[in-house]
């Protein structure tokens, strides 16, 4: 009979062996050198996995996961005009990506007017500008709303840009009901992580709960909110902090709406999720899995959600940017390989994968080909994608998903007793965990007791340049023109009206789809309609904590 | 007379809310003795020059991730000349690929770190590289 894991540990591992005095992973959490029955003794399968698609989902949302239908394969895509960005779609396309996934520029994504003296030198350079349904037009062109999904990625001016894509699909004839797709929508992640903000947190979590009722009963294949870690993790949070904050953000949500009365199986089913997956692979693939478990629990125990759709969380994942590196950069293929395995196998519904070039620039045709291709790779000639959750029942990944979800509640005790989420991001108690995580990091980084292949060890001394994505100059000018002329051709009085339609609805508290709906389809732009928001609810500035 | 500690303003201009490398940098300047302000985030030009008179630091350092920096370090450049301080340091860091940070360095800004420089690093620099300003 074997030892206990405890007595072969101390009297037959070599720990004199090792070759580094500790191990830990990239979120400090220290990993055992086996894991054995000992770490699961409490543990069983009815209790801690269940089937795949059954509760509590750690197993999968779905019983067959990707033998039924693979992730959904959606890089993230835009740049300069609407042109360019429709011409960059079509090429992922073509190239066999199975929905759409839209980066807005600065301007757009802050309210601004591409012709507004805060877009100056920001215009198309970190995504699309989009400052009137006519962009939204062009941005679409050929591609049918109908058949494909669309995720995009905007925060503060959400309500907006969601309203003029659905303008857009009614004036092609295509009814709300047959859209599918998701906008990010997570105000509570900007204030902790992404910083994208118009308005202080309340009036920004009251607009989210608008899109959420509003999808409900006009667009109930449209995910009006995907909550987000992502940015939580690019932010220099651990995994633990990643996990708790983005469930928390998700129960803050739906005590949102609760307290407005809403049924919580009514929005609860069409919440999505969007994760981060870095470097650690058994501690990702281990996340993702307690992401479910949590969730699931959290619907059923803590809401009282009846709907087992309510208890499913599904998520799309985005590989860490932050793990990339400026030297040596054609080794970021591997990375993002590795991270995108760990994201299948903790069972991903959606998946992009970063481009090597993006610590230089944004992704340029080539590189992003590579990382479109690294999906397509691991679906169709690996074989991960043919047997569902195969981890599952592994003493490593099951101690470690275990461990993930009792440190995220932990957290998440801590945020309630502080009065929940709203109240702990605006005393800062989120922002400071993540300033406190990366500065650790840093230091680590800086000891090189992190290693990051190519930085800190095996340097190259002279590297060849690389041919990356440039945005000309004359975008900008273009844009700006085309939105002051097209201001000009307006009707003044129509845009008076529908914007005080707006502002009405904002300060009454009537749902602010419909009218925001209605001024965009009077051509009303981002600028004029966030310019409400600004007058109204007022204007959040950075706390600037260190 | 002892040397006074040199005075840093850390600063995020545009609309670029990526403030992660602006404040590990503004807390590790602050570890290793400098006096350090950091502007918080969406700053225009002109506030960052106008906070780098009234607080009257040595040099600026600015930090850009959404690729307006051939536009915001030459205009940080122009509000400093403007108000007097044309030849305070400036240098920064952020997503600035190679041929960029030459043609800023050719406009005037002092030097650009790349992901994966270390503090110390940029430490030693701002030792080496930056003296106290006469009033």
């Amino acid at each position: 009979m074997s030892q206990t894991k405890a007595d072969w540990l101390r009297s037959t591992y070599p720990k004199e062996n090792d070759r580094l005095p500790s191990y830990t992973t990239i979120s400090d959490m220290a990993v055992d050198p086996v894991y054995a029955r000992d770490d699961l003794a409490a543990w069983t399968y009815d209790d801690n996995l269940s089937h795949p698609g059954q509760y509590p989902y750690t197993r999968g949302a779905y019983p067959s996961m990707y033998r039924g239908k693979l992730w959904t394969m959606r890089q993230f895509a835009g740049f300069g005009t609407a042109e360019d960005t429709n011409a960059r779609f079509r090429f992922l396309l073509d190239h066999g990506q199975t929905g759409l996934s839209t980066a807005f520029d600065m301007p757009t994504l802050m309210g601004y007017d591409a012709d507004h003296p805060r877009a100056l030198g920001e215009v198309g350079r970190e995504g699309v500008a989009a400052s009137s349904i006519a962009d939204m037009e062009a941005l679409f062109s050929a591609i049918p709303l109908d058949q494909v999904t669309t995720s995009m990625t905007v925060n503060c001016t959400a309500s907006i840009v969601l309203a003029m894509y659905f303008a857009v699909a009614e004036r092609r004839g295509i009814p709300l009901t047959k859209l599918g797709g998701t906008i990010q929508n997570d105000m509570l992640k900007e204030f902790i992580a992404q910083k994208e903000w118009i308005c202080p947190p309340q009036p920004s979590v009251r607009i989210v709960v608008d899109m959420m009722e509003f999808c409900a009963h006009e667009a109930p294949r449209w995910h009006p909110v995907s909550i987000s870690g992502y940015h939580i993790r690019e932010a220099g949070s651990t995994a633990a902090q990643e996990l708790a904050f983005t469930l928390a953000d998700g129960i803050g949500y739906v005590q949102a709406a609760i307290d407005r009365g809403v049924d919580v199986d009514t929005i609860a089913r069409r919440l999505s999720f969007f994760f981060n997956i870095h470097n650690d692979f058994f501690e990702e693939i281990a996340k993702l899995r307690a992401a479910r478990r949590m969730w699931a629990k959290i619907m059923r125990e803590r809401f009282g959600a009846k709907d087992e759709r309510s208890w499913m969380l599904r998520t799309h994942c985005q590989t860490a940017g932050c793990s990339l590196t400026a030297q040596q950069p054609i080794n970021n293929v591997v990375r993002v390989a590795i991270q995108a395995l760990a994201g299948v196998l903790g069972g991903t519904q959606s998946l992009h994968t970063n481009s090597m070039d993006e610590t230089l620039a944004l992704p340029n045709e080539q590189s992003v080909l590579v990382a479109l291709r690294t999906q397509q790779i691991i679906a169709e000639e690996t074989g991960v994608a043919n047997i569902v959750d195969p981890l599952g029942g592994s003493y490593a990944i099951e101690a470690l998903t275990d461990r993930l979800e009792r440190e995220a509640f932990e957290y998440i005790q801590k945020i309630d007793e502080l009065g929940g989420i709203i109240r702990a991001v605006e005393l800062g108690y989120p922002q400071k965990e993540i300033s406190e995580a990366s500065y650790r990091y840093q230091q680590q980084f800086d000891r090189g007791e992190r290693v990051m292949v190519g930085v800190n060890k095996y340097q190259v001394e002279d590297e060849p340049p690389m041919e990356i994505l440039r945005i000309g100059a004359d975008v900008e000018r273009k844009q700006a023109q085309r939105v002051r002329e097209r201001k000009q051709g307006r009707e003044a009085t129509v845009v008076k009206t529908a914007l005080s339609a707006v502002k009405r609805a904002a300060s009454d508290g009537a749902n602010l789809m419909p009218p925001i709906i209605d001024a965009v389809k009077k051509d009303c732009t981002v600028g004029e309609i966030a310019d409400v928001f600004r007058a109204v609810f007022g204007e959040y500035r950075d706390p600037a904590w260190v | 007379m002892a040397a006074r500690p040199l005075r840093i303003l850390v600063a995020k201009p545009g609309l670029d809310g990526h403030d992660r490398g602006a404040k590990v940098i503004a807390r590790a300047l602050r570890d290793a003795g400098f006096e350090v302000l950091y502007t918080g985030l969406h700053q225009t030009p002109e506030m960052i020059a106008e906070a780098a008179v009234q607080e009257d630091v040595d040099a600026i350092g600015l930090s850009i991730l959404s690729g307006a920096h051939m536009t915001l370090f030459p205009a940080v450049i122009s509000e400093c000349v403007k108000r007097g301080i044309g030849d305070i340091c400036i240098f920064g860091g952020g997503i600035v690929p190679p041929d960029d940070t030459a043609e800023l360095l050719k406009q005037g800004v002092k030097r650009i770190f790349t992901p994966g420089a270390t503090t110390q690093e940029i430490v030693d620099w701002l030792n080496q590289n930056v003296r106290p300003r006469e009033a």
